[in-house]
């Protein structure tokens, strides 16, 4: 590894002949590729990372807290603003945490509506994953065409809740939208023009020898260490650690669907990107089956006008974009709002290693690999 | 008295006025093909289709502040622009865009002038460009821009050998480092020497994107990572130099690039006879054509590649760019000497 | 007397720059006032009808090797004291004794070409069959100076293997 060399130089001179200091530089909370305001100070030797130090909490608007005072169908607003590139699957684990707590059974057709939301966020996010981690690589092309395809995405969501970004899309027992007539042949659609999308995408970065030389063996992380650092989603399968809560705990409509997890081998950042990019067809595949096999029926279940869960403590994780998003909720069972609200954050996480990642690289690197842990700031502060 | 003075300084004069003009409307192509590369529109708002928008961004820029940071150094941050700019200028003064023409019942080369040494005085004016880059980094006493610096140097050092060993391949062949002796001997070979010097073009076209600090070796300016690098500081006019002198280095080395490998002011395939009807447009029409389509690789390949890292193209450089031109001027020079 | 002029000119333009190279106490102005000098140097073979001279010197002193000095002066700290040495007044003798050498040397120089004869018109001579600077030079190099140029170009290996045996320990 480049890093040890640096070190293994310094350790058998004695005294060095030149006054070679580090420098401490300051990446954020203003810098075009921290996605957003993270801030990292970076302690370096000419460019190569010695050091990292993440500083974060700039985005920090304690919803944690807020959610003890808010009652159990406020909250869901709240999630959205959470990951905000991927409000669905937020509301959807924070409506299956309430519902695991109440012990509401959601109706199957809610379910399949559900996961193909979840999916759906799931093929927006990973577009603008993929478009802004190309773009800190340099491809600014592909950024642009990842963004034409979420538009799609957006869209379909418009039509489904009105709401581009922040969709409110779920509820406690259900659903508060059936899906709109039509919308079923547009889904099926952007499943077709996604497909011959992400070929491009490919033509433009897999096998680009410069994105193999920017990607390949940046950032390596084994199985044992990733999981130790508490990483997890695609960064995790990255690893080769084939953990994904959809096929060890499916929750949602997941266990009636095919799909494969794809996992890595080295645990680089070109395994990580490869991985995403396989998640997008396989996404593709589980809204085609759940299109296919939309049943009929409600959308909400019994679920009282009033939600008051009994008094107790749960916790739900699923997976979400970035990874496994898991909520704690603890219920005094008196009040309508959560005596304890609190969330395990998957950019969190995945953030945690990012230190151990960037250090012995280059600047150029720590860009790549902030783009490849793909964290989203609005999830890491709260 | 007139052939002296006046007829180079009006050249002079026309010349930079070309240039900036040209540089200026390279910045709307850019942004236009990489727009459409994207599928976008680009700039629409100034004038149909924006064409007047560089007058646009020459307004922005003249009217904006020009701030000084505290503590950067004054002098060499007020000089380093300015070093950016001058040597891509002053380069133009030798690259001949077509042969002599017949005005106003006078002869006049369409050059400002002719020197035997065109190409070294080519590649020494050059190198200079990059102390404007190295110095303005370093004097906005910030750490971007700092870092901007080392790359910028270091990266001068990769690829400027590999880059003159390939100008020393193509003297081999034309015999003169004369400009317009190197398209006159491709005029006599009947051949554009980049069918005889494949090798020595490619390694020239990567140089030249290294050297014009363009993608994918624009690291000294990555703004993914440095924040715009050695122009972090900069604002208004002192930024429009050095943004103007990147383009004005495109302009340069596709001018460059078409006078020693594509034929200068020549038609294609200069020794076909077959061929001659094309003579009727005029030499420097072609040379502009040619020039244009290099500028236009540029771009393409700006909106298509990623970035380098800058170990990477110093490995690129130095362990497989110049063990390459080395082999190709001995391969030159025996194939002169048994040819 | 043109030509005085600007020789003139040029020389003491030469001298400024090169006291102000150490004097200032900047050391990339100290860098920055080399690569004028260079510059200006190089105007002087242009004076001189050497343009082959002055575009190398452009290119390998003033866009190479200062690039290079440049370089190490942002890498590493300079702000550090020098080392005092054991004899204060060591810089002050060593400086003498160069700057006497150098007066010998310069009054040698007047005094042999003033008294002795002219200098040997051979060179340019037998390098005249041939046309242009370059040329010229090519001649002179390959012909007369041809083990002058095989030392010179020797050296240079040495120098990089050395340097390339020094930076990296394990090879």
């Amino acid at each position: 590894m480049p890093g040890d060399e640096v070190s293994a130089m310094k350790a058998d001179l004695p005294s060095p002949m030149f006054d070679t200091t580090e420098m401490v530089l300051n990446m954020g909370p203003q810098h075009p590729s921290t996605h957003g305001v993270l801030r990292i100070v970076l302690k370096l030797d000419g460019e190569r990372v010695v050091d990292a130090d993440v500083v974060v909490g700039y985005l920090h608007r304690g919803i944690e807290k807020l959610s003890e005072n808010r009652d159990w169908t406020q909250i869901i607003l709240l999630t959205d603003r959470m990951d905000y590139v991927a409000a669905a699957s937020t509301n959807l684990g924070y409506c299956e945490t309430v519902e695991k707590l109440m012990s509401v059974e959601v109706p199957r057709r809610a379910r399949y509506i559900r996961t193909i939301l979840n999916e759906l966020q799931r093929v927006a996010s990973h577009c603008l994953w993929l478009g802004t981690h190309a773009m800190d690589i340099g491809a600014m092309t592909v950024f642009l065409y990842a963004f034409r395809e979420r538009e799609l995405i957006l869209d379909l969501f418009e039509e489904y809740c009105g709401a581009r970004l922040t969709y409110n899309s779920m509820r406690v027992g259900g659903l508060p939208l059936d899906i709109p007539p039509g919308w079923d042949r547009k889904v099926n659609e952007f499943c077709d023009i996604m497909d011959s999308k992400l070929t491009e995408y490919e033509t433009l970065l897999t096998h680009n020898r410069i994105w193999l030389e920017r990607t390949k063996d940046v950032g390596v992380i084994d199985g044992p260490e990733a999981i130790a650092l508490g990483l997890c989603g695609p960064t995790l399968r990255g690893s080769g650690v084939g953990r994904d809560v959809r096929k060890d705990e499916p929750y949602a409509a997941y266990d009636e669907f095919d799909f494969d997890v794809p996992i890595g081998t080295r645990g680089d950042t070109y395994d990580r990107y490869l991985v995403r990019i396989e998640e997008f067809r396989q996404s593709l595949r589980i809204i085609r089956q759940a299109m296919d096999g939309l049943p009929e029926g409600p959308i909400v279940g019994k679920v009282p006008r009033l939600i008051k869960p009994p008094a107790g403590e749960t916790y739900h994780a699923v997976e979400s974009p970035k990874g496994e998003i898991g909520f704690f909720i603890a219920s005094d069972g008196r009040s309508t709002n959560p005596y304890r609200f609190r969330v395990r954050a998957p950019s969190f996480c995945n953030l945690q290693g990012l230190p151990r990642l960037v250090r012995g690289h280059l600047v150029a690197d720590v860009v790549a690999l902030i783009g490849s842990i793909d964290i989203v700031l609005g999830e890491v502060d709260r | 008295m007139v052939d002296t003075i006046v007829i180079p300084l009006l050249k002079i004069a026309i010349l930079l006025n070309a240039v900036l003009v040209a540089v200026s409307y390279l910045v709307l192509l850019e942004r236009k093909v990489i727009a459409f590369v994207q599928s976008r529109l680009g700039p629409m708002r100034v004038g149909p289709h924006g064409v007047l928008q560089p007058i646009a961004d020459a307004v922005k820029l003249m009217t904006k502040e020009d701030i000084t940071p505290a503590r950067a150094d004054r002098w060499v941050f007020t000089a380093a622009p300015i070093m950016v700019m001058v040597p891509a200028l002053i380069v133009f003064a030798v690259i001949p865009f077509g042969p002599e023409v017949e005005l106003f019942g006078r002869s006049v080369p369409l050059y400002i002038t002719d020197i035997n040494i065109g190409l070294l005085y080519i590649v020494s004016v050059a190198s200079l460009g990059v102390y404007g880059i190295i110095l303005g980094g370093w004097a906005s006493n910030s750490k971007y821009p700092l870092l901007s610096s080392l790359r910028a140097s270091a990266q001068l050092i990769s690829y400027e050998v590999a880059v003159t060993m390939t100008l020393v391949s193509l003297v081999l062949m034309a015999g003169t480092l004369s400009m317009v002796g190197i398209v006159e001997s491709q005029r006599d070979a009947g051949l554009w020497f980049v069918f005889a010097q494949p090798v020595a073009f490619a390694i020239f076209f990567i140089g030249g994107l290294a050297e014009t600090n363009r993608a994918p070796f624009d690291m000294p300016e990555a703004e993914q990572e440095l924040t715009g690098g050695f122009h972090t500081e900069y604002s208004g006019m002192r930024f429009a130099l050095f943004f103007l002198a990147e383009y004005a280095n495109m302009i340069v080395i596709s001018s460059v690039a078409t006078t020693l490998f594509l034929g200068g002011w020549l038609r294609p395939f200069p020794g076909v006879e077959g061929l001659a009807f094309l003579d009727l447009i005029p030499a420097w029409i072609w040379f502009v054509l040619k020039t244009f389509v290099f500028l236009y690789v540029f771009l393409w390949i700006r909106a298509t590649l990623p970035r380098y890292r800058y170990d990477q193209l110093m490995r690129l450089g130095w362990k497989v760019l110049i063990p390459i031109a080395i082999g190709n001027v001995i391969v030159t020079g025996v194939a002169k000497v048994l040819l | 007397m043109a030509e005085a002029f600007v020789f003139y000119g040029l020389a003491a333009l030469i001298l400024g720059f090169a006291v102000l190279v150490i004097s200032t106490r900047n050391t990339v102005h100290s860098v920055l006032y080399l690569v004028v000098n260079f510059l200006l140097v190089a105007m002087l073979y242009v004076m001189l009808g050497a343009e082959f001279l002055a575009a190398i010197q452009v290119l390998v002193y003033a866009g190479g090797i200062v690039v290079l000095y440049l370089f190490v002066v942002m890498l590493v700290n300079l702000k550090r004291p020098p080392e005092t040495h054991q004899d204060p007044r060591r810089q002050t003798r060593l400086g003498l004794a160069l700057a006497g050498a150098v007066l010998a040397e310069l009054v040698a120089i007047i005094v042999y070409s003033s008294t002795g004869e002219s200098v040997p018109a051979a060179a340019p001579a037998e390098a005249g069959m041939v046309e242009g600077n370059v040329e010229q030079i090519g001649m002179l190099l390959y012909t007369n100076y041809l083990i002058p140029f095989e030392v010179a170009s020797v050296l240079l290996l040495v120098a990089m293997i050395g340097a390339i045996v020094l930076a990296k320990r394990e090879l």
